[in-house]
């Protein structure tokens, strides 16, 4: 066995640096590298490049390193929520780069896969597709035009997952896996911090999500605030 | 005219059994409400969740699950949770069947605009790109004229575009078209109420109008 882990959250980011690309885990603030925010803010760390499908808000998430202006841009699908984000973009401030959301989860999967590119019918013919190559192919009995799209290379990846092994294997609880294995698989270093941290041989080999090849850091996480953004319920 | 339930309502027909359905943010989630019992379909959000059920009752929120509007849901039985790739895999490979969704605009010839205002509004297109680029059968559901009057259903969108000739069926408060494949929006059914004349004259684009149009049943 390969041991992947790392004493806590400084030594798992203690080698990023100014300027670099982080792929950041979660949808919305479900599912977020909680701990790994906190310490990238503690860090300042600056001119970041985040993928990340949405920004946080205004006081978690990534929105916690856009009030201190260390993300430089920002490649997302959904931004809304997020006043200071708003504000930064429309000011030119940040660079932005909106993407598809199924084209993001794909670029960063086609990374983990070795595949430099994907064919997607995904905002083709609209400003997505500005500067893109299009190409026409028949499937599924139809043709149609697909877009071709890079897949992201980052110098970073950082996730959070529910359970993770000494071996760096990962299992998501729940709608918290979303954007998490795909973007493990992508980093040229993959930082994972985990609920619950176990000794190799204690996870299931059939029910690992994200095997520890991909994951080159693990740490358990402390204090999880875990943040509803829509608390929506029913009566009972 | 319909209200936003009303719309809603008309859409619920829409569904049928056996179906798995994509709904959007705003009235497309109130269609889950009014699906006829009996009607037995399987909604599926692009955050990775098929079989998504209703609100939790007050205590039993849970933060890790959450569907696509960030808000806290349940599973139904034989629900399932995936990544975010295989749940675009399934909408781009058509397994999913319906997509119904809401639009800012909508052109006789099918294209669709619904996430961007330049210089105004830039909250980004989420997942809307990737639905009306594969899904097979895409109903929105919109307001067919805006606060200030004026038409939303246009000869050639205004706004920036989410797809291309992708909108096959459109419910508004004044009623149900069709997007006919020569372009030009089909009147099917009217909003109760509703005259023809009043539909006219809520429609920048081509409207086609055959024989007498029904008032619709909901």
């Amino acid at each position: 066995m390969i041991n992947r882990v790392v004493k806590n959250v400084e030594e798992a980011l203690k080698d990023i640096k100014d300027g670099n690309t982080l792929m950041v885990g979660g949808f919305g603030l479900c599912g977020i590298p909680e701990n790994c925010i906190a310490e990238l803010v503690k860090k300042g760390v600056k001119n970041l490049t985040c993928i990340s499908n949405n920004a946080g808000v205004d006081d978690f998430g990534l929105g916690l390193l856009l009030q201190t202006k260390q993300i430089k841009k920002m490649i997302s699908s959904y931004v809304g929520e997020n006043d200071e984000f708003e504000r930064q973009m429309l000011s030119g401030e940040l660079e932005v780069e909106l993407v598809p959301q199924g084209t993001l989860a794909t670029r960063c999967m086609a990374s983990g896969y070795g595949m430099p590119v994907i064919f997607t019918p995904a905002g083709v013919g609209t400003e997505v597709a500005i500067g893109k190559e299009t190409r026409k192919f028949t499937f599924n009995g139809e043709e149609k035009e697909y877009l071709m799209e890079k897949a992201f290379e980052a110098d970073f990846a950082i996730v959070k997952a529910w359970k993770g092994d000494t071996a760096g294997n990962l299992i998501y609880n729940s709608t918290a896996r979303n954007f998490n294995p795909l973007m493990a698989m992508a980093g040229r270093i993959t930082i994972a911090e985990v609920e619950e941290l176990v000794p190799a041989g204690e996870l299931d080999p059939d029910h690992i999500h994200t095997p520890g090849i991909y994951v080159h850091r693990i740490f358990q996480g402390q204090k999880y605030e875990k943040r509803i953004e829509q608390r929506t319920v029913r009566k009972k | 005219m319909l209200d936003k339930n009303g719309i809603a309502k008309r859409i619920a027909k829409e569904v049928k059994d056996g179906m798995f359905v994509n709904l959007g943010i705003g009235i497309p989630t109130l269609v889950a409400n009014y699906i006829p019992e009996g009607v037995n379909v399987v909604l599926q959000s692009e955050n990775g969740i098929l079989g998504m059920g209703p609100f939790p009752f007050e205590g039993e929120e849970d933060a890790d699950l959450i569907n696509a509007g960030k808000q806290t849901i349940t599973l139904l039985k034989g629900s399932s949770i995936f990544d975010s790739a295989m749940s675009f895999g399934m909408i781009r490979s058509q397994k999913v069947n319906l997509t119904i969704l809401g639009a800012m605009e909508v052109s006789e010839n099918g294209d669709i605009a619904n996430w961007k205002i330049p210089g105004k509004m830039v909250k980004g297109m989420g997942g809307a790109m990737d639905l009306v680029a594969s899904a097979k059968n895409i109903i929105v559901a919109m307001q067919q004229v805006n606060k200030a009057g004026q038409s939303k259903f246009l000869p050639k969108c205004e706004l920036p575009l989410t797809g291309v000739r992708c909108v096959k069926k459109v419910v508004t408060e004044l009623g149900v078209y069709e997007i006919s494949p020569q372009g030009g929006f089909k009147l099917l059914e009217r909003a109760p109420g509703i005259s023809v004349e009043q539909i006219k004259n809520a429609t920048a684009g081509k409207l086609i109008v055959e024989g007498d149009v029904p008032e619709m049943q909901i």
